[in-house]
């Protein structure tokens, strides 16, 4: 059943749930920490539409700053803005910040420890017909290895918007991470959101596994849940946003619970959110795991249905993969 | 402000200090890069001991202008010129890059105050200066930002990015200066990527260019100040400098970009640093 505590969607099950990319929530977010902060200003890479930081530029023209194509620059003026007292918040796709801008990032922003937002848009394979070069699927693996570094994978658009405003209020940088496609707002207003902090979206009494899921997926995994009850498999679903620093307490929480978990993201398995669970787990608590994400191969063109199904990351691929591991 | 001929002198005797404390460190250390740091010891002492406005018992201070290190594999200088300015101990210089050293072998700005940065790999510092000079221009401050860059990092692309983006913002607060010596590690910069003419890039880039020795500290103040006045344009001085400046055996040699001198060599060079000047060796001799 539903956690109640995590104050869900009603529709959170329903076929005509509302839909918004986590992009979204990032437009909405950065101007609420926008007004909240005058410190705050965005950067971005002559990509402020489909980021969304337009939506911040019409509010705040003067603390908008146009970087033209040129993340590197951005990665390392951005700590410049930072060291004299401003919070940027800097924007491009993943597969260039920080998958171009990585040593700047690393040198400039996390060794200097600096307060800068990195936004890491069109994240996954759910990019879609853009094709390989801009689905990113490497970054929570970069940027979980940085000392300094807090990564995050939001659930939704709405969860977005308040990991936008979490990280303004962060002291040292932060990477979000950020999908184009619309996926279900599952979330709501009253949804707890706090850095650091998993979620348990979903909870059996004496769970067989725990799928514990990082960025929209989660909404995937609690379907799958939903449909793992109706066969008689009992699973409880850990919402885990915050890759680093993980929640230590909840991934092993659910561990000794569930005895098994499987993890799920839209990422490298190597190296990702499963690695990060998996590391864990083989020195605290080692219990059966499987890793859903890609596996070892590039994306490719397609709708972001056709994809996620392709990349056996849709909830019907995650039953079976659920199935399979349960009851082998 | 007007210079005298003593001032001058003073800041050109600041310059030889610098440098004997260069060759010590870098003996010291037994690794770093020696022929770079002694080459813009003159510019340092300029920028130390007259250009800045900076407090070295308050690192942190609002007012003060902030010199980025691009190239910070040259901070043996940098270290001694904040170290003779009164920012440490000049004995603490003997620590670079030692174990527990505040002074890394690139400078780290958590682990030594008044570094401003931190950097090392090469071609971020234009752009970290120029997201300072972008701040403190959008809050109204009158600090002004400084980049001392080389000229083997020019090949960087990020270089590139950082100088269209001061020329678009007519980034008038920031003044970059490239000691332009020829070198780099695998050698001479024409033979291993020709950067002429570098002067007429900046100008294409919508820079201010000025050309000025940089081992002549008046000229080279004069153009800083040059700079302070051009309000149009983001100023750039390419500041011809001689690698190795003060140890005639090693002067234009690209070998020594990153090694130091051995202890024998060390106590040679500086022995050749106070015979040019005639001085009386003392405790490194």
């Amino acid at each position: 059943m539903l956690n109640q505590d995590a104050h869900l969607s009603e529709k959170t099950f329903a076929d005509d749930i509302a839909t918004a990319a986590t992009r979204d929530g990032f437009g909405v977010g950065a101007i609420e920490a926008g007004k909240a902060d005058a410190h705050v200003v965005v950067l971005c890479a002559d990509l402020k539409e489909s980021t969304r930081a337009e939506e911040f530029e019409k509010v705040f023209p003067d603390r908008f700053i146009e970087m033209g194509v040129s993340e590197q620059n951005m990665a390392a003026l951005s700590a410049g803005m930072a060291l004299a007292g401003k919070k940027p918040f800097i924007a491009s796709y993943a597969a260039f910040n920080p998958g171009r801008n990585y040593e700047q990032i690393r040198t400039t922003i996390a060794l200097n420890r600096v307060g800068v937002v990195i936004c890491g848009m069109h994240a996954g394979v759910s990019v879609g017909p853009d094709g390989a070069t801009h689905q990113m699927l490497e970054d929570i693996g970069l940027m979980r290895m940085l000392p300094h570094m807090t990564v995050i994978a939001p659930g939704d658009a709405g969860e977005a918007r308040k990991a936008v405003l979490a990280a303004a209020s962060a002291e040292g940088p932060v990477y979000i991470r950020f999908g184009r496609a619309p996926t279900p707002v599952y979330t709501t207003s009253e949804t707890p959101f706090q850095i650091g902090k998993a979620l348990v979206l979903y909870d059996s009494e004496k769970p067989d596994i725990a799928l514990l899921a990082t960025g929209a997926l989660s909404h995937t995994a609690l379907l799958a849940a939903g449909s793992l009850a109706e066969d008689g498999i009992a699973a409880t679903v850990l919402h885990v946003p915050t890759i680093k620093p993980l929640d230590t307490e909840a991934v092993l929480g659910a561990a000794r619970r569930a005895g098994r978990v499987l993890t799920v993201e839209e990422h490298q398995i190597a190296g990702g959110f499963g690695s990060a669970v998996a590391e864990l787990l083989a020195e605290k608590h080692p219990v059966p795991i499987k890793r859903l994400g890609v596996n070892d191969e590039f994306g490719q063109s397609g709708t972001p249905n056709e994809l996620l199904s392709h990349y056996g990351l849709d909830r019907r691929s995650l039953c079976d993969a659920v199935r399979a591991f349960v009851r082998p | 402000m007007t210079l005298t001929s003593t001032d001058v002198a003073l800041l050109e005797k600041k310059a030889e200090a610098i440098r004997e404390t260069i060759i010590a460190m870098l003996v010291a250390a037994g690794s770093g890069h020696t022929a770079g740091s002694l080459g813009m010891a003159d510019i340092f002492a300029a920028f130390y001991f007259h250009i800045l406005k900076h407090d070295p018992k308050r690192p942190e201070w609002e007012g003060r202008d902030r010199l980025i290190l691009s190239n910070g594999h040259t901070c043996p200088v940098r270290y001694a010129a904040m170290a003779h300015a009164g920012y440490f101990p000049i004995a603490e210089c003997l620590t670079l890059r030692a174990f527990g050293s505040r002074l890394q072998g690139h400078p780290e700005r958590l682990r030594l105050p008044g570094l401003e940065t931190t950097s090392g790999p090469l071609g971020e510092g234009l752009s970290q200066a120029s997201g300072i000079a972008y701040a403190l221009r959008m809050d109204g401050k009158q600090n002004r930002v400084y980049c001392v860059m080389g000229d083997g990092e020019q090949e960087e692309g990020n270089i590139w990015e950082a100088a269209l983006f001061a020329g678009k913002y007519k980034l008038h607060n920031l003044t970059a200066i490239m000691d332009r010596n020829n070198i780099q590690i695998d050698g001479m910069t024409e033979d291993v990527m020709p950067l002429e003419s570098v002067a007429d890039k900046y100008r294409a880039f919508n820079w201010h260019v000025l050309e000025v020795n940089g081992h002549d500290i008046r000229a080279f103040i004069t153009a800083v100040e040059e700079a302070a006045v051009i309000y149009e344009k983001p100023t750039i001085i390419i500041a011809h400098t001689i690698p190795g400046r003060g140890v005639p055996e090693i002067e234009f040699d690209y070998h020594w970009h990153g090694k130091p001198p051995t202890k024998e060599e060390g106590a040679r060079f500086l022995k050749e640093l106070r015979t040019a000047r005639g001085k009386v060796p003392h405790e490194y001799a």
